[in-house]
């Protein structure tokens, strides 16, 4: 039992916070967010060439054989600076499927550019009907000569506007919430057929409905196994969720701070409001609530890490804390900021942003609760 | 960072699992697991089979006869204990009085009391509140006048938990009036019980037990070798102490003790009746507050941690205080509500080792519900209430 951080990962964290420091100030990562992208090639390229895009990926893929620790302390930085490049999108849903089932050669022509920063992709696990359900797929995919034929509308698709690969999971057989009969499909994202409705989301992200109408695909296509997708596909979202809540985390740590010292120099009736008892036992229930989600944060990361029977659990457990410690966290810097908290130009109003679309993302609290109350 | 335990610390937690499976008095075993109250001897068998073992000074350093133990150590000693159901450890003088006296006692005082709290040869209370001192503790008006080579002592001290037990008292007591704090002029006492002019009347609780006391003070004489540390510092020490007491009062290994059995009797039929795992309201009420305690066992372990990297544990133990307590008393309300209609009846006179099964009323986690969720509202009041420890966390940690 150890609560240390390795060396490798304090650097890692470190390297984050420079960046941040440095060159993603508020302004700058609003500028980003507002440009018609949404999002900064050049600050892309930054993250691949200081390796950020390789973490997860194995040594002979590339990458550098990180783990649930590494991605933990590299997001709560990414949370803390509000960062709006997509390398949830990228690196842990479509990176995290490449990883676990691309042959050599589907690797080589999709993983290495993605990794180098050339590649945006998407992983498109939802549906209209799905919410939370992975195994709720509608859309089709039928053999037809040696290649596929696929037919479907994919919800919410984060990155799907920017992805030049789409994965699409697609029914191949199997009823509609069957967890079998689920095979995954790199699709082209200017392929014939496909139709994307690109938008921004409530975080300054981005996202598309995607429609697919008689999509042709060839064998060269199939990711993985046929009608076997399910346990991948949870595996993924389990490594995603992990990863949003350690961005939680950073954000709900920095708001808590950002509150406090904003009560320090606010004075209404000739103190500082954080004078007032009242509010001073409110910060203290917002760190109280970002040090116990810190605590799950830790111990969720090293029982993934691990692979010990509780992971699964943990990541639930984990999840569940996020969505309600979040929102009160978020609520109450936003109630605590005054009229500051709901003014497009705080960054406490931003960051209340991102803390909510977590909150939706890869099950909500009551999602999560149920899986362990049985 | 990693959870695995070393092939070490895989033996100790055998060697403490075996301890607390066969080396607890067999009829005081049979008491936890009839949920019958112990007496005085009950607690001062069991802490005398810890020190047998050596186990007493769980907390204390190797010098003074502690076991010196690792973080991993302490966790599974308090795991098992806890997942054992055996006794809590009565922590006046192993958790409290003990520390205060070997990190801030004289080397006189280190040689006389110590090996008695080890050995449990002299049951120890605590003397911090008073009639008209309870949140606002700096406010205490029991007074120690010096008198040539004693204090005399005059005042009241209340909620004296096992008082009626207890052979020595430790005790905040006013030494000077004349400071410029409050907190000043206040000293860290030892006092002997059989003293002549100390009495104890007993308080009895809502739940009908008798548990806590008043302690009366009247012009009682106290040897000056009896001053821990010097005169007037009481109050650091005793906030040490504090910090102690909010690291333990946290509780963590037996509210998850109390949350795995409840879990196991929701899946069973009770006098036919429905399983409570069914009940979906119930059910999401417990994994909400199974999560909070996990989340609480790491910050626990955190805090442990960094203690033994050398720090005091500081204000955040006051975190642990105020989790730990709000989630012993949630576990009270979700066991009252298994319980149902057992939780109402009050026949105290059951608790008793070996009542007739076919005449208790109500089984298993129903025993005792409701006298427990009553008794425990106590947690969140004592120690410096929940909303001082709230002030303190905004004060020290927050800088407001």
């Amino acid at each position: 039992m150890d609560f240390s951080l390795t060396e490798v990962q304090s650097m890692l964290a470190d390297s984050v916070e420079k960046f941040i420091a440095n060159d993603y100030d508020f302004d700058s990562r609003q500028k980003i967010a507002a440009s018609e992208q949404g999002y900064s090639s050049a600050v892309w390229e930054t993250f691949a060439e200081l390796g950020w895009t390789a973490i997860p990926f194995s040594e002979a893929d590339g990458g550098f054989d990180g783990g649930p620790l590494e991605s933990m302390v590299m997001m709560q930085q990414f949370g803390r600076g509000l960062i709006v490049e997509p390398y949830l999108a990228n690196v842990v849903l479509a990176g995290g499927i490449l990883r676990r089932v691309a042959s050599t050669i589907q690797k080589e022509k999709w993983l290495r550019p993605l990794i180098a920063g050339e590649l945006q992709a998407a992983l498109a696990f939802a549906e209209p009907q799905s919410r939370y359900d992975l195994a709720n797929i509608e859309t089709t995919a039928k053999a037809d000569g040696d290649g596929w034929v696929i037919n479907g509308h994919k919800g919410v698709v984060l990155n799907g506007g920017h992805a030049g690969l789409l994965i699409i999971p697609a029914r191949t057989s199997g009823e509609t919430t069957s967890s079998d009969g689920i095979t995954l499909f790199a699709v082209g994202g200017m392929a014939d057929g496909v139709t994307r409705q690109p938008y921004r989301t409530i975080d300054a992200h981005q996202a598309a409905e995607i429609r697919l109408e008689n999509v042709r695909v060839d064998s060269s296509a199939l990711l993985g196994d046929i009608d076997n997708a399910c346990a991948v596909l949870e595996a993924v979202i389990d490594e995603a969720t992990l990863a949003v809540c350690a961005e939680a985390v950073g954000i709900m740590q920095i708001m808590t701070e950002k509150t406090v010292e904003y009560s320090k120099n606010r004075v209404q009736f000739g103190v500082p409001i954080g004078s007032f008892q009242a509010l001073q036992h409110r910060m203290v229930d917002m760190l109280t609530a970002c040090e116990q989600s810190y605590s799950l944060l830790i111990w969720a990361s090293m029982a993934n890490a691990g692979q010990t029977a509780e992971a699964r659990q943990s990541i639930s457990a984990l999840k569940y804390q996020i969505g309600t410690a979040g929102q009160a966290v978020g609520q109450e810097a936003v109630q605590l900021h005054g009229g500051m908290g709901v003014s497009w130009d705080t960054d406490i109003a931003h960051y209340f942003k991102r803390l909510t679309a977590i909150g939706q993302m890869f099950g909500n609290a009551d999602w999560h609760l149920d899986k362990l109350a049985i | 960072m990693h959870l695995t335990f070393s092939d070490d610390e895989l033996a100790f937690r055998d060697e403490v699992r075996a301890f607390f499976r066969n080396e607890i008095p067999e009829d005081v075993a049979e008491k936890q697991r009839q949920n019958v109250p112990l007496d005085r001897e009950d607690y001062i068998r069991f802490q005398k089979a810890l020190f047998n073992k050596g186990w007493a000074g769980y907390n204390w350093p190797v010098e003074y006869g502690g076991t010196g133990w690792t973080i991993a150590q302490k966790y599974i000693f308090s795991t098992e204990m806890a997942d054992a159901n055996a006794p809590n450890i009565i922590p006046f003088g192993l958790g409290m009085v003990g520390p205060i006296i070997y990190t801030f006692g004289s080397e006189a005082q280190k040689q006389r009391f110590l090996p008695d709290i080890l050995e449990s040869n002299v049951w120890w209370c605590q003397g911090y509140s008073e009639p008209g001192s309870g949140s606002d503790l700096a406010s205490l008006k029991t007074r120690a006048d010096l008198a040539g080579d004693h204090y005399v002592v005059n005042g009241t001290k209340t909620w004296t938990t096992l008082g009626q037990h207890a052979d020595w008292i430790f005790c905040l007591v006013r030494t000077s009036s004349d400071v410029a704090r409050r907190q000043e002029g206040i000293s860290f006492l030892l006092i002997d019980m059989q003293t002549p002019g100390v009495t104890v009347t007993p308080i009895i609780t809502i739940e009908g037990d008798h548990e806590i006391n008043e302690v009366h003070f009247e012009d009682v004489q106290v040897p000056v070798e009896n001053l821990v540390g010097e005169e007037g510092k009481g109050w650091t020490y005793g906030k040490v102490l504090l910090q102690h007491e909010r690291t333990g009062t946290a509780g963590v290994a037996r509210t998850n003790y109390r949350l795995k059995n409840l879990r196991a009797q929701a899946a069973r039929s009770i006098r036919g009746a429905v399983p409570l795992a069914n009940d979906r309201n119930f059910m999401r009420k417990l994994a909400a507050t199974e999560v909070e305690l996990k989340a609480l066992e790491f910050t626990e372990l955190r805090t442990l941690a960094a203690v033994a990297s050398g720090k005091a544990p500081g204000p955040e133990s006051s975190i642990l205080k105020l989790r730990g307590t709000e989630l012993q008393q949630a576990t009270d309300v979700l066991y009252m509500e298994a319980a149902g209609y057992y939780a109402l009846p009050y026949v105290p006179d059951q608790y008793v080792l070996d009542f007739p099964e076919d005449v208790r009323v109500g089984e298993g986690a129903e025993t005792r519900s409701s006298l427990r969720y009553f008794n425990f509202r106590k947690a969140s009041i004592y120690g410096g209430s929940n909303e001082i420890q709230k002030n303190i966390i905004a004060k020290h940690v927050l800088g407001l």
